[in-house]
């Protein structure tokens, strides 16, 4: 089914369709009517799999990122000339993008159709064919997403691929032109290696633990509200750039607590487990792994707010844990769920240690007024994106390229970069017959190799003469 | 810690801790160190001139003027002069050259991955051992030898240094190799760029002028035996020719050819016998050898090979199926040169794609239909030394660019950066990553990075 997918694909891009704008742009507006004409069914298909709240669906997400497709496309399209200098004067110069070819999307279940859609846009802007294929555990949104697609853009370039292990194992031992993987390191690795076997450039979006830093002069409040709305506001936690775990000093931590407390009370009332405003644990293999992750000996004792669960609903309270020991599996592995470990030091810069001393993340957050802070937190800290007194909402900017880097990850998309993310760059140079320069050619002599010298380092005698052909020899 | 030898005893694994303890210390990052090492590097260039034509005489039996032209110059020329923002080292960097352009092909990325503020590790090609030497010793002399470091050595330490974990690494080289690499490097979720090989095909159109039809036969010749005996990964494969007009190119070639070539120093030598045998080996069949129609002299002992060039030889050749990667063309006739298209669509794509033509249809036929690292029409070679443009493959011939400004984006972290105000609920913007923004543009942005300043320099406003 996965040689049956990738050949048929590739027939169909040799045709030259996806070339021409206008093709494009029909698939961009089909993407566009599916989401808005059947949003309802994709927010309910969410709900089934995660018991996602209506606000977290990213519908509007995808609908800007085709909008912005289709604004840019022509755009993105255009030859960019650029300046041809004087070695191969008279000539010009330009960069064309065009399509890699046939490429294959892998999605996660935690964003299923945001993750799914929204590469997707950038392989049809960028020309090309696609397969997707949607995270078996997110089920509900696979299987609409199967069904819907075909119906709203042309099956015969943009394929679903349903499956899980054995089928994505198939599909990757296929030839791609090019392999967007959204997921977890482990595989990210194995998506690498299978890719390797045929030179295929891959994404790789991965995670990480995304670090808070909460210095001592801010407004515990605000921050507390943006922390929240970041963590369990995304999913529950479980979110590639989701605040991983805070730290902040001895003295300002208590009020930080309280702040977070007192939001969380706000926001999802005294019986977090009742809310609709809270996503479920997407499974029982994940809901296990955050149980192990809260009763591990040493961590247990540091939970200070929440800790309830409901396991047939599959759901865990936000829960804020205060000074776990750093060789705890809560702080060695992501966590990726709503436990909030919350670390403190003495002195705010010794946080950067303790984030530089773990791999980079996809995103590390900094809370502060102190703009010396946060110059040394921009270039001290690497990371996919570093993001001062806010989290997560670099997502929603089509201007950022977003993306990981280290082990969170490897390329990136939104906006722009979903178009580059599928494209060749292609460099086109155009000379002409006349400009002839002898002295590039054997027989070689000490006058010609002056010359070459003179034009090389933008010598203005040595570049006439080589134009006018004046070098004795053949 | 121990030399460089005693690393490769034990692996490697001290070597690049060491490194990341250089890189970790910020020294790498500072403005003020890369401008030296860029300088550095400069005066390597300048003052050991040349010593270094000597050595890649000694390795390749390149001329002098060839020397220059590719290797010498070409860093010069394409010296990173453009702006750049948001960018992050990403720290260690490994970088593999190639035996071909042994100098040019490890400078050339040095200065972009300097640039961009990452310690280096250099892994020279031991098929060109004088000049792998010859950058052991003084690439520790010119730049800061804490911070970029020479491995020598063949494919066992090249697996070594893969078993380590790099924050990039770029190799130029066979597809074989780079298959190798890649798998290599996905155990550490290493990313990397590979340039490859190919077969760049030369599509020559009828070409009314007799004044037309000597610059191209020139500029053939000169991208494939004036540029190391075709052993160049740029260098012309073969011609794609309508029928008619075949005879007549040949003609041109042969004679030009003797022109040119008055001296058999004028042309580099292949590499080693290995080599000499592969390219000997292409003849071996007998369809082959009879489409001969110029040249096909071998000469084991001074490893040389006379410019050679075949007519027609049977497309399921070796020599039409494998990169030739040596001093040998064959001409490949088409009924109409519009059918070159369809001859090229099923091959794999190349690096580059050259075309001599005046129909300016053809031209952009050519840019549509097909898919190559690059296309160049009118000449070849050249596209190489324009730091304007990215100088990388596509498909089988690789994937990463670099060249100019390329070369600093390829061994730098394009970072999201974006800052809110807690009191006031509005964002402070990054700037769109979009090259057709004016660079001053970028300038009048709230943030202040040390990166600014670098572009200020590089422009000369800021010493």
């Amino acid at each position: 089914m996965a040689t049956a997918a990738a050949e048929q694909l590739r027939e169909s891009f040799l045709t030259g369709k996806t070339r021409p704008a206008a093709w494009r742009e029909a698939q961009l507006r089909g993407v566009l009517r599916m989401v808005t004409e059947m949003e309802t069914a994709i927010c309910d298909a969410l709900h089934a799999d995660l018991a996602k709240p209506r606000t977290e669906s990213y519908v509007q997400e995808v609908k800007s990122s085709c909008k912005f497709a289709l604004k840019n496309l022509k755009k993105w399209m255009k030859p960019q000339k650029v300046s041809a200098g004087v070695l191969t004067f008279p000539s010009t110069a330009r960069i064309a993008a065009e399509p890699l070819g046939v490429v294959l999307v892998i999605s996660a279940w935690n964003y299923p159709f945001l993750l799914s859609v929204d590469p997707v846009i950038g392989a049809i802007a960028a020309g090309n064919a696609v397969v997707l294929k949607p995270s078996e555990i997110a089920s509900a949104t696979s299987t609409l997403l199967a069904e819907l697609l075909p119906r709203f853009v042309d099956g015969s370039f943009i394929k679903v691929v349903e499956g899980g292990v054995p089928e994505t194992t198939a599909l990757l031992e296929q030839k791609w032109d090019k392999i967007f993987y959204t997921g977890n390191g482990k595989v990210g690795r194995i998506v690498l290696s299978l890719a390797a076997k045929h030179l295929t450039p891959v994404v790789l979006e991965l995670g990480g633990k995304c670090p808070v830093v909460v210095d001592s002069n801010v407004d515990a409040h605000v921050a507390a509200k943006r922390i929240a709305v970041g963590k369990w506001g995304c999913n529950n936690g479980q979110a590639c750039v989701a605040p991983d775990f805070i730290i902040t000093t001895n003295s300002f931590a208590p009020k930080l607590v309280e702040s977070l407390e007192k939001v969380l009370l706000k926001f999802y009332g005294k019986d977090p487990l009742q809310s609709p405003d809270l996503s479920q644990i997407v499974n029982s293999n994940h809901f296990n792994r955050l149980s192990r992750l809260m009763d591990e000996e040493m961590v247990s004792d540091k939970v200070v707010f929440g800790g309830q669960r409901d396991e047939l609903q599959l759901k865990i309270s936000p829960t804020l844990l205060l000074d776990v020991p750093l060789d705890s599996a809560i702080m060695k592995e992501e966590i990726f769920g709503p436990l909030l470990p919350i670390i403190t030091a003495d002195k705010i810069h010794e946080s950067f240690a303790l984030i530089n001393s773990m791999t980079k993340p996809l995103a590390a957050y900094l809370f502060t007024k102190d703009s010396t802070l946060q110059d040394q937190f921009e270039n001290g800290i690497s990371a996919g994106a570093t993001i001062i007194n806010d989290t997560s909402i670099h997502l929603t900017n089509l201007h950022l390229p977003f993306g990981g880097v280290g082990e969170s990850g490897m390329g990136a998309y939104h906006g722009t970069f979903s178009f580059e993310a599928f494209s060749h760059k292609k460099a086109i140079l155009a000379r002409c017959f006349i400009g002839e320069t002898k002295a590039r050619y054997p027989p070689y002599t000490p006058e010609k190799l002056k010359i070459v010298k003179g034009v090389l380092k933008g010598n203005l005698l040595a570049m006439i003469q080589a134009i006018s052909g004046c070098a004795r020899g053949a | 810690m121990g030399s460089v030898a005693d690393e490769r005893a034990l692996g490697f694994g001290g070597l690049v801790s060491e490194l990341r303890e250089v890189f970790d210390s910020g020294r790498t990052k500072d403005m003020e160190w890369r401008q030296s090492q860029l300088r550095g590097l400069l005066r390597l260039l300048r003052e050991k001139e040349e010593e270094i034509f000597d050595v890649l005489r000694e390795d390749l039996g390149k001329h002098r003027g060839e020397s220059f032209r590719d290797e010498a110059a070409t860093p010069l020329v394409a010296f990173p002069a453009t702006a750049f923002v948001l960018p992050e080292p990403l720290g260690v960097v490994l970088i593999f050259s190639c035996w071909n352009l042994p100098i040019g092909l490890v400078l050339e990325p040095l200065s972009g991955a300097l640039a961009a503020g990452n310690a280096v590790v250099v892994k020279p090609s031991e098929l060109a051992p004088s000049t792998a030497a010859f950058l052991a010793a003084n690439l520790p002399k010119y730049l800061d030898s804490k911070a970029v470091k020479v491995v020598e050595g063949g494919p066992q330490v090249g697996e070594m240094l893969m078993e380590q974990r790099w924050d990039k690494v770029l190799y130029t080289g066979s597809g074989r190799v780079g298959r190798q690499i890649m798998a290599k490097a996905a155990k550490n979720l290493t990313p990397v760029a590979l340039e490859l090989g190919s077969k760049c095909p030369c599509i020559v159109d009828w070409l009314d002028s007799n004044r037309d039809s000597q610059v191209a036969v020139n500029r053939i010749i000169g991208a494939k035996w004036g540029t190391c005996a075709g052993q160049a990964c740029i260098a012309i494969d073969y011609l794609l020719v309508e029928e008619e007009f075949a005879p007549i190119l040949i003609e041109m070639l042969k004679s030009t050819l003797k022109r040119f070539f008055t001296k058999p120093e004028f042309m580099a030598r292949i590499l080693n016998k290995k080599h000499f045998q592969r390219l000997s080996d292409l003849l071996d069949d007998p369809k082959v050898a009879s489409s001969v129609v110029h040249g096909g002299y071998f000469d084991a002992k001074t490893l040389t090979v006379e410019p050679t060039i075949l007519l027609n030889p049977p497309l399921d050749s070796d020599i039409m199926n494998a990169e030739i990667f040596g001093p040998l063309l064959p001409i490949i006739t088409v009924k109409k040169v519009e059918d070159s298209i369809a001859f090229l669509k099923p091959r794999p794509k190349p690096l580059a794609i050259y075309a001599f033509t005046r129909n300016e249809k053809l031209k952009n036929r050519i840019i549509q239909e097909t898919s190559s690292g690059s296309v160049t029409f009118n000449d070849a070679i050249v596209q190489y030394g324009l730091d304007s443009i990215p100088f990388g493959g596509v498909g089988p011939s690789g994937f990463g660019q670099y060249h100019g400004k390329y070369s600093f984006e390829m061994f730098s972290h394009k970072k999201a950066v974006l800052k809110r105000s807690l009191l006031i609920e509005f964002m402070f913007r990054y700037p769109p990553w979009d090259d057709n923004d004016s660079k001053i543009g970028m300038l009048r942005h709230v943030f202040r990075f040390n990166y600014i300043s670098l572009f200020l320099a590089l422009l000369g406003l800021r010493r």
